[in-house]
């Protein structure tokens, strides 16, 4: 029963710096950095120590309460340092890559044979457990839980995503491979949703429900599908996996080895040759942008513009990206911007700002608030842009002020932060609308479970 | 060093200290802040809420204007030194003299209005250490456009008090308050200075002082005459719609509202949804009237013949009806929030404001207690709108489970 959806609540945030479609190799990074930050509500055990030689697909550390739930690591090579913070949480691992690589062999499989509960316990000794969330909560997959249906957006339609059709062009047996790993894994169906119009490898696949989706971000956002095809009640969980991180699940699969090589989309204004690049989770960004970036005052992000992590040049990409974004800061006065006409900044209003003029100009947006934080005060405006079937302003509060009841009445059950991504971007009193959906999650998650 | 750099260095010394707000709601005036975004999206979009409280302020400047103008008229026309001016365009109504008694009646309200209700914004934002916000911007406006002309200045300041602190404040400040602090305002004046506020001398100025003398001239609105089952003479259709009348300084042109409304409309700041409703509610009523008068339910020595039998759309442009639903009822705060409530909330005020205008005839005007009673009841309204999602909810939940 496929179906094919149309978002038309949305916004394509439209910004200079459109990665190029040519891959172009550059020098293999050999700093990696994995940060347990990307891995919400994780608390991690070290297994391996400062000083440690490790073959990429060795688990680092597990899962403080699940010790079966293993974090590997993206590359071979040696421990270099492990950077804690604040009560000895630890905030980076640090290895320095070997000049050849050299992977842990999980052995081949032929995974058309296995049962659920064996796809289950080599994926996590595998370690791609990692890569299968789950909603409620939007954190990753509790093994133990049985899904009743596990979704994969073969569609990203943030601010300038990869391309997902060319980046997953070659990579049709891997993706199989893992597609019916996934469909063991539930009874339900595995719903895979391509653009409609595009040439997606996803789509068709024997095995998976087939879906496509047009229409302005968030039609990619895998809650978007979810909310539209099979939403969450009460009780229920769907697992998500991205498609980029199917490659990685049927390459251990297929050959055995843990290989975390992506192609990665170096995009933003920021760019001097906004492009593609082939590398590693945990790469260097420093390596990754090398001579094709002005770093002067510039925002460097792991991830798009809406959802990414603030890294710098000395930062690393983020486990579960592949993008990279610079654009420049917006760290100075604007004389009387809050009254004159605009034209170089998006908005979702007709208020002397002139965006509406021509849609399909391309803005280099900075990364300035545009005006301070304030109580809520307008409405109507969250509901043009969220397309699923909750009230946004209502959630938000409801999160805001910690009533539980209200929160699950509302459909906190089905969210996530990223879907709150538009939302906070056209939000006239600048409040942090994901923050504020984390946190309530978080909190639901500690008294809920 | 420029002023931009020299107002920089003051920030930041001044970061952190009791005066800060104060300090910063200066500065973001001139300045659009230098603050970037952290955590969250990286990106924001161009509006914040000055910008959009500042489209609300434009939409009202040309009421102002006309406010300002109609004063002087009306003033002179009632002592009988100009002519009637016929239309938007007359000869006798964009002149200097109108504008002078105008401006030095009406520009002292704003000034009252605004430094007093602005004063206690900022003591509120000293103490609390907030940022100052701008929801005030607009009050200040909306505080001068519907109040009698000849209103003395003090009782405006204590209104101004009263309304700020008790209408906002006390709930937290801007976005958090029930009621909306302009209508607050403006009832706070009506039930303590009914006189000022009400009855047939107030709305022409200087109708107040030159009572019982020889120079005695009328103040009378027509919605009070149409109660006293009267009308005011040589008044026409296109007059009220033009504006050419006595009444509150800013709501009598309702050509210039039906600009500023498809202002705010095409801006996308003000609600069309409550507009249109609130329209739609009144004409249901007025014509509801209407059938009751031509079905000879009442008879003409009835006290509520006069506003009942004025023909539905007539309702429209006599009184505030427009000005409420366009500038009043919009007040996204007070306001409901969900859009299918939007439509409920604007219709009852519609609806509401005649029947009070109707069965009141002592006090006419009854949109901004109307208004005021919907305040109350948004959040009601959108209570039911939204359990009608989790409803759904619930019921999607029922049928997996069954």
């Amino acid at each position: 029963m496929s179906k094919d959806i149309r978002i038309k609540k949305g916004l394509d945030i439209k910004l200079v710096g459109e990665a190029e479609k040519t891959t172009s190799a550059v020098k293999a990074s050999s700093h990696y950095a994995i940060k347990p930050e990307d891995f919400h509500n994780i608390i991690p055990k070290m297994l391996v120590k400062v000083g440690h030689k490790v073959k990429a697909g060795q688990a680092l550390f597990h899962s403080k309460v699940d010790e079966t739930l293993l974090f590997p690591s993206p590359v071979s090579g040696e421990i270099s340092e492990i950077v804690r913070g604040a009560k000895r949480k630890i905030l980076e691992i640090r290895i320095l890559a070997d000049a050849t690589q050299t992977h842990e062999d999980f052995g081949t499989k032929d995974v058309a044979k296995m049962s659920g509960d064996e796809v289950k316990t080599h994926l996590l000794t595998a370690g791609c457990w990692p890569f299968i969330k789950q909603r409620p909560y939007d954190v990753i997959a509790n093994p133990a839980n049985s899904p009743k249906a596990i979704f994969v957006s073969g569609y990203d339609s943030s601010p300038l995503a990869a391309d997902l059709d060319y980046v997953l062009t070659g990579k049709e047996a891997e993706l199989t491979a893992a597609l019916i790993a996934l469909s063991k894994l539930t009874e339900g169906s595995v719903h895979v949703v391509t653009k409609k119009g595009g040439n997606s490898p996803l789509a068709n696949v024997a095995g998976t429900t087939s879906h496509t989706v047009s229409g302005p971000h968030p039609a990619g956002n895998v809650g978007t599908h979810i909310n539209k095809i099979d939403p969450v009640n009460k009780g229920e969980t769907v697992w998500t996996v991205a498609a980029k991180d199917l490659v990685i699940i049927g390459e251990v699969l297929l050959t055995g080895k843990f290989n975390a090589t992506r192609t990665i989309a170096i995009t933003g204004s920021q760019i001097t040759k906004p492009q593609y690049v082939t590398g590693i989770a945990g790469a260097s960004i420093k390596d990754l942008i090398a001579g094709n970036a002005n770093i002067e005052n510039t925002r460097v992000i792991s991830g798009n513009v809406l959802t990414g992590r603030q890294e710098g040049e000395n930062g690393s990409l983020g486990y579960y990206d592949n993008q990279i974004t610079a654009i420049p800061e917006g760290d100075d006065y604007e004389f009387f911007g809050w009254n004159k006409p605009i034209f170089n900044k998006i908005s979702v209003s007709r208020a002397f700002t002139f965006s509406w003029l021509n849609p399909n100009k391309k803005y280099d947006l900075n990364t300035n608030t545009n005006g301070e934080h304030r109580a809520f005060v307008m409405t109507g405006t969250f509901e043009k842009v969220f397309p699923l079937d909750i009230y946004p302003m209502q959630t938000l509060k409801a999160c805001m002020y910690a009533d539980l009841d209200e929160m699950e009445a509302l459909g906190m059950y089905e969210v996530a932060p990223e879907d709150f991504a538009l939302t906070e971007f056209v939000c006239v009193s600048k409040q942090p609308h994901q923050k504020i959906i984390r946190e309530g999650l978080d909190l639901m998650l500690k008294e809920i479970g | 060093m420029s002023l931009k750099n020299k107002l920089h260095n003051i920030k930041e010394k001044y970061k952190g200290k009791k005066m800060a707000p104060a300090f910063n709601a200066l500065h973001t005036f001139l300045y659009l802040p230098n603050e970037t975004t952290h955590g969250g999206t990286h990106v924001k979009a161009a509006d914040d809420l000055k910008r959009t409280m500042n489209i609300v302020i434009i939409a009202l400047v040309p009421c102002l204007i006309f406010g300002i103008f109609n004063a002087g008229y009306q003033h002179y026309l009632a002592t009988g030194a100009i002519e009637a001016s016929n239309g938007f365009l007359g000869g006798t109504f964009w002149t200097f003299d109108n504008l002078i008694h105008g401006a030095w009646k009406v520009l002292p309200l704003v000034i009252v209005s605004y430094g007093v209700g602005l004063a206690v914004e900022f003591l509120f934002a000293v103490i609390k250490g907030h940022e100052v916000e701008e929801g005030y911007l607009v009050t200040g406006m909306l505080v001068p456009l519907i109040v009698p002309v000849d209103i003395p200045l003090w009782m405006l300041a204590v209104a101004v008090i009263f309304g700020v602190v008790i209408g906002k404040e006390v709930f937290g400040g801007t976005g958090m308050n029930i009621l909306n602090p302009a209508l607050t305002i403006r009832a706070f004046l009506f039930f303590a200075y009914p006189t000022w506020m009400s009855g047939d001398k107030v709305w022409v100025s200087e109708a107040v002082e030159r009572a019982g003398t020889a120079d005695a001239i009328s103040g009378e609105t027509l919605l009070g005459a149409y109660a006293q089952n009267n009308t005011l003479p040589g008044v026409d259709v296109w007059d009220m719609f033009w504006g050419l009348i006595p009444g509150s300084i800013g709501e009598t042109s309702k050509f210039l509202i039906i600009i500023g409304a498809l202002f705010l409309i095409f801006t996308k700041i003000g609600s069309w949804r409550i507009m249109l409703s609130t329209v739609i509610g009144a004409l249901v009523m007025g014509l509801i009237f209407n059938g009751v008068v031509d079905a000879g339910w009442i008879s003409d020595s009835s006290k509520f013949y006069g506003l009942m039998s004025v023909p539905f759309w007539q309702h429209l442009i006599i009184g505030s009806v427009l000005f409420g639903a366009v500038y009043m009822a919009t007040d996204p705060v007070t306001a409901a929030q969900t859009n299918k409530g939007k439509w409920i909330y604007g219709f009852l005020i519609g609806f509401i404001s005649i029947m009070i205008r109707v069965f009141n005839p002592a006090y006419p005007e009854g949109v901004f207690l109307a208004i005021l009673l919907m305040n109350v009841f948004a959040p009601t309204i959108d209570h039911y709108v939204i359990q009608g999602n989790v409803k759904k909810r619930m019921k999607r939940l029922k049928v997996k489970t069954a």
